[in-house]
């Protein structure tokens, strides 16, 4: 029951990254792939009615990771407790940049917002990313099944690690890179014209950097993380999540080549899934690693009491084909490209 | 130890009192929506759907703040109350993730259907769009609510290996009966709020002589739906709420009540400030008796006071306790009569033409949220010093490695960030009733973003 628990939190993490994804990526490129005032209302719209929905998987995730695996719960958010914190600071001002914006036609108002979504955006790709690099290369938890991480310490992968040190920014620019190229390639499909022709050219770009980068933060994973090396030579059916990441920026790479928008959208979604899944797998059956192995919190040790656990998967299931169904609804309702109306202002009159 | 303690509880306190500014407006205007739609579906008059479209703008700004505000919450169960999440998550956390799972997504899709997609849905799919913006809104209170309750009056749990509190039951854990009666009270102080809000707009635009169709719509949906919530805020739901009070915490009946000694007939306080030293009242106004009534239907009952329980059991907190539930039921008695009096102009069609109602409305519209706080500060200094009441001192909840340091910095840093997020909300709101319901109006209107159907 508890690694079935753990498969559908790390499930709602990775739609979560796939979907809040894009529209990150979006904002953290829109300043460059979009000039005018048109172009920029061309990129939120891309992302308007479904940005809050997509934000809403993190929080799902998070209450679903509460019940689920309460110790993980505790210690991971408060020893993360400074990350976290800024995190939130930059989702408020992100969603503030992108529902205020288009209240007030403004010299001053809309570049200030703009700046604001941008580098909000851009701060928690690399957040996130560098969040997900702790996590692979363990925490200073001890026998009390807490720690701190102050943002940073040395630098170096110590016992006394910091959020931030050389791995974990070098996963967060990782993280960045792969997370603008997604959101460019969502762009690139929803909207037409110049902004469309600047993201596919960006994300073809960023395609370089996600490539050097996936390959050196591989490399390097393997020696910081000793468990992966262990669990890809038990299962070696394993090696198909890395396969996945693999396929999947190839196809970015010849789709974008063959100018169909759609397939490289989801062949980058794929190769996110890919990524994602290799570190999951590479971790388990820990879910929060320890810089001293012996603390580290696994899945039998963190997990909530059976019956808990039971009757959630009865209404998580159900509320999932819900949401699944009102996700589906909405996308397909705001299919097809992006049009900037002068005309219409969306109420019907 | 005790530093850190203060500042958990200043952070989680600051930040959910914020927050509880939005979302009691979000689920009180999404029921009047609702009331906007159905009109307009059944008369078929544009009239109605302007009106929507109109508070469905403020209601966009509105909900924007209160998702922003509400992601910080989630997470301090976890950042901030790491020793209770990990004793307790086992169960709260299962209200918690169905609120996202069940509602969120729900009200998300739906909001963006309702906001962009009115010419693609048609009537009936845009009425239902608001319908089921209220009902996701609606079921996340009470989600929310009933981890609250919980945390109250604990019921469906048992004490599991090394101290983690399991789920025993569901059912027991969902229909709570403290979580029926709370939601109730907190949805209708969430009504009551979107009632006074809207009777207030429309107030403004009858004494300022401008929109005076929609201010005669906005001032009759507020009154009409806003009379009948106040009534029932104080009878059954309030009265419901001091019932389990008293018979689950009565050392908190006694500290709201400002009651020291146990007394036969114990009167009601109106006004007195309580000098927790000297355990008495300075300058009491009191109704005799009225007290044992209201608890025990019984005017010599017996009420227990502060004296009879030890000083460890004592809300730690009483005179802001004792306050917080004055200005909650002072406020409520006030509510009654101004909206009675209002329904009863409306009804004798004197309302929109009687100056000093309008006045009144407008002018009160600070006054549910100051109680709606109010109410909230009751629920939970009085469960002080109880983290989960009679299972956990909120001492012990806190995360043993966060220092109080940190814990500062964070929270000066929310103060910071929500000040101006006020302040935006503020301007923002104020220039949408400043831009009225016309259509044209808007500035953005004629050329705001778009998705075509293709």
């Amino acid at each position: 029951m508890g690694t079935i628990w753990f498969c559908l939190v790390a499930f709602m993490i990775a739609v979560y990254v796939l979907l809040d994804g894009f529209d990150l990526g979006a904002g953290a490129i829109h300043l460059w792939v979009a000039k005018t005032d048109e172009e920029r209302r061309q990129v939120l719209a891309s992302i308007g009615p479904v940005w809050d929905g997509n934000e809403v998987w993190l929080i799902a995730a998070g209450g679903t990771m509460y019940f689920a695996f309460p110790a993980l719960y505790a210690s991971g958010f408060s020893g993360f407790y400074l990350p976290l914190m800024i995190v939130l600071w930059l989702l408020i001002l992100r969603g503030a940049s992108i529902e205020f914006r288009n209240h007030i036609k403004s010299a001053v108002w809309d570049p200030l917002w703009d700046f604001l979504f941008c580098a909000s955006s851009l701060l928690l790709a690399v957040f996130f990313g560098a969040a997900l690099g702790n996590v692979v290369r363990g925490v200073p938890l001890d026998a009390s099944g807490y720690f701190f991480e102050p943002l940073w310490t040395n630098f170096r992968l110590g016992e006394e690690t910091g959020i931030l040190d050389w791995y974990t920014i070098l996963v967060g620019v990782l993280a960045l890179l792969a997370l603008a190229m997604h959101g460019a390639l969502w762009v690139h499909m929803k909207t037409s014209g110049a902004v469309s022709s600047r993201a596919g050219r960006l994300a073809a770009q960023a395609w370089w950097g996600v490539v050097v980068l996936t390959a050196l933060v591989t490399v390097v994973t393997f020696r910081v993380q000793a468990q992966l090396k262990e669990n890809f030579a038990t299962w070696t059916g394993g090696f198909l999540f890395p396969l996945l990441a693999v396929a999947g920026i190839a196809g970015v790479f010849f789709e974008l080549r063959w100018h169909k928008e759609r397939k490289a959208f989801l062949a980058s979604c794929a190769y996110l899934t890919g990524m994602l899944t290799s570190v999951v797998f590479g971790v388990y059956p820990m879910v929060l690693p320890a810089r001293n192995t012996v603390y580290s919190l696994t899945v039998r040790t963190a997990r909530a009491g059976e019956y808990g656990l039971k009757i959630g998967l009865l209404w998580w299931v159900i509320g999932m084909i819900l949401a699944a169904g009102y996700s589906t609804y909405v996308y397909r309702s705001f299919a097809g490209k992006v049009v900037v109306d002068k005309d219409s202002h969306g109420y019907g009159d | 130890m005790g530093q850190a303690l203060n500042v958990h509880r200043l952070h989680f306190a600051f930040t959910i009192t914020f927050h509880y500014i939005f979302p009691q407006l979000t689920m009180g205007l999404a029921l009047l929506l609702v009331y906007l739609k159905t009109k307009a579906l059944r008369t078929g008059d544009e009239h109605y759907d302007r009106a929507a479209r109109f508070w469905g703008r403020i209601f966009g700004i509105n909900f924007a703040v209160g998702v922003i505000t509400g992601i910080p919450m989630e997470f301090q169960f976890g950042t901030n109350w790491a020793a209770f999440s990990k004793a307790a998550g086992g169960v709260i956390g299962q209200t918690l993730a169905m609120e996202g799972v069940f509602s969120f997504f729900l009200e998300s899709s739906f909001l963006g259907l309702f906001l962009f997609g009115e010419k693609k849905l048609g009537r009936i799919g845009h009425w239902l769009s608001a319908f089921l913006v209220f009902l996701g809104s609606w079921l996340s209170g009470y989600f929310i609510v009933a981890t609250d309750a919980w945390m109250q009056h604990p019921t469906g749990y048992r004490l599991g290996a090394n101290g983690a509190i399991e789920l025993a039951s569901f059912w027991d854990l969902l229909l709570n009966k403290w979580a029926l009666w709370q939601y109730a009270h907190t949805m209708l102080g969430a009504v009551q709020t979107g009632c006074f809000v809207m009777a207030a707009v429309g107030a403004f635009y009858l004494l300022t002589k401008r929109d005076e169709i929609y201010g005669r719509t906005f001032v009759k949906a507020g009154v009409l739906v806003g009379a009948i919530a106040a009534l029932l805020q104080l009878f059954p739901t309030g009265d419901m709420q001091g019932k389990l009070v008293a018979n689950h915490q009565p050392v908190t009946l006694a500290a709201m009540e400002g009651l020291f000694e146990s007394q036969k007939g114990a009167p009601l306080v109106i006004l007195g400030q309580p000098d927790v030293e000297k355990r008495k009242l300075d300058n009491p106004l009191e109704i005799p008796n009225m007290l044992s009534f209201l608890t025990y239907r019984q005017w010599r009952a017996d009420v227990k006071g502060l004296s009879d329980f030890p000083q460890t059991e004592w809300p730690d907190q009483i005179p802001l306790l004792y306050y917080s539930y004055h200005v909650m039921v002072g406020l409520g008695t006030i509510f009654i009569a101004v909206m009675v009096v209002a329904a009863l102009l409306l009804w004798r069609g004197r309302l929109y033409d009687s100056r000093w109602m309008l006045w009144t409305l407008m002018l009160c519209v600070p006054l549910p949220y100051i109680a709606n706080t109010a109410g909230w500060m009751t629920a939970e200094l009085g469960r002080q010093p109880w983290l989960i009441h009679g299972l956990m001192r909120t001492a012990q909840g806190i995360s043993p490695r966060v220092a109080a340091g940190n814990a500062w910095f964070t929270l000066i840093g929310f103060m910071g960030l929500y000040t101006v997020v006020g302040i935006l909300w503020l301007f923002l709101f104020y220039r949408e009733i400043e831009l009225g319901p016309e259509p044209g109006a808007h500035p953005r209107d004629d050329d705001a973003a778009v998705l075509a159907a293709d």
